[in-house]
């Protein structure tokens, strides 16, 4: 099935939706009007988006909307569920692997000193593949490339397990995107899919984490949807899950058909995310309701 | 091997009552789920918990079905004298972890 409404076409440029068209009843001057009513409609629908992103003194973390209980599972190590799986990823770090025989840590070290803010300005640019490339991707470059290694699967036990161990040694740390002329049309393509209205019930990630946050979808707080938190411990999934894993969650609550574990869509839209947290605090590993 | 997370006071007054906090990875797979083609996934949980303190029970727990994955047990205790706390935890094919803890208590 092809996507509706949104998406990169086979040349890697992003396709957006034509104007809605239900203002086109009636004819002659009528039409005319309707027609440039319309118009004024869209342009100030796109207005209102850009407009409504949330200032930089309202951010605020999800953890602020958690219950008392969430809170105090996130502070405490030997409470949070996200540390079992931190524990794995420091064996995994020190583990050797592939034809090479080498661990992580024969090239990086101790990585609480070579990994501290590494995940905080992730995605960078990766001049080789000429594209931005997240942490998961970074681990499985370093796999492939350095260590002649399988690389992992997305959301696997291990990859989580990895990518955790190293974005905790960001926890405390400002989110600083780096200032890269590169990775900016990429933002923009990410900001471009977040403003973009999508599947079924054509909605956008603006709409309600822009525009609606703080109010409640049934029982629910919407959050902002910072990524500040990952990979993070959701007591819905009852494990570790990443950001991707978040996103398609969303996309698929929107009715549309979520892009393949990382695809390209997906590291612009968490340069985007990323960038829209800038100088929020880590918080890996997370724990989320 | 199955992780756990043990968080016990590393010193204690004698007669203190002391909080015990245990957490271990586990998916306690409920057995009430259907996986790929429609068949059921086979239950695979932690049933019992036990904690000894210098080889006497002091706690222990059933687990079923309904409690989610990576349990989080706590409780507390009397701090009676220095030693060990050992913790225990048995389930389904043939699941077992053990941990232990030092004590001091003055």
């Amino acid at each position: 099935m092809k996507r509706a409404g949104r998406g990169l076409n086979e040349h890697g440029t992003l396709v957006t939706p034509p104007p809605h068209p239900s203002l086109a009843s009636g004819g002659g001057s009528r039409l005319r009007l309707a027609a440039s009513f319309g118009c004024l409609a869209y342009v100030m629908t796109c207005f209102a988006i850009s407009a409504a992103e949330i200032p930089q003194n309202e951010r605020r973390s999800s953890y602020a909307d958690m219950a008392r209980d969430s809170k105090a599972m996130q502070d405490d190590d030997t409470a949070n569920p996200g540390m079992l799986s931190v524990l794995d990823g420091e064996a995994l770090w020190k583990a050797k692997a592939g034809a090479v025989g080498k661990a992580c840590a024969d090239c990086h070290g101790d990585a609480r000193a070579s990994m501290k803010g590494v995940s905080a300005r992730y995605p960078v640019f990766e001049p080789k593949l000429s594209r931005p490339i997240n942490i998961e991707q970074r681990i499985n470059l370093c796999r492939t490339e350095q260590q002649k290694a399988s690389p992992f699967a997305f959301e696997s036990k291990d990859m989580l397990a990895l990518s955790a161990y190293v974005s905790l040694q960001s926890r405390g740390q400002p989110i600083a995107p780096p200032d890269d002329q590169r990775l900016a049309p990429f933002r923009e393509t990410g900001r471009t899919l977040f403003n973009q209205r999508q599947g079924q019930l054509n909605l956008s990630c603006a709409q309600c984490h822009d525009d609606n946050w703080g109010k409640r979808l049934a029982a629910n707080i919407i959050p902002q949807g910072h990524p500040n938190g990952y990979p993070l411990y959701r007591l819905e999934w009852q494990s570790v899950g990443s950001l991707q894993r978040r996103l398609r969650n969303c996309m698929i609550g929107m009715r549309a058909e979520a892009y393949e574990y990382g695809a390209p869509e997906y590291v612009a839209m968490e340069l985007y995310l990323m960038w829209r947290a800038r100088g929020m605090t880590v918080e890996t590993p997370a724990v989320r309701p | 091997m199955a992780r756990a997370l043990i968080n016990v006071p590393a010193k204690a007054k004698r007669g203190e009552i002391i909080a015990i906090k245990t957490l271990i990875s586990h998916h306690m797979e409920s057995g009430f789920r259907v996986g790929p083609m429609g068949v059921m996934i086979p239950r695979d949980i932690i049933e019992t918990f036990v904690c000894t303190y210098n080889g006497e029970e002091i706690f222990r727990a059933s687990l079923y079905q309904a409690i989610a994955a990576n349990p989080f047990i706590t409780f507390n205790t009397v701090a009676i004298a220095s030693g060990t706390l050992e913790f225990k935890w048995t389930g389904d094919n043939g699941f077992s972890a053990t941990e232990s803890v030092n004590i001091i208590v003055e």
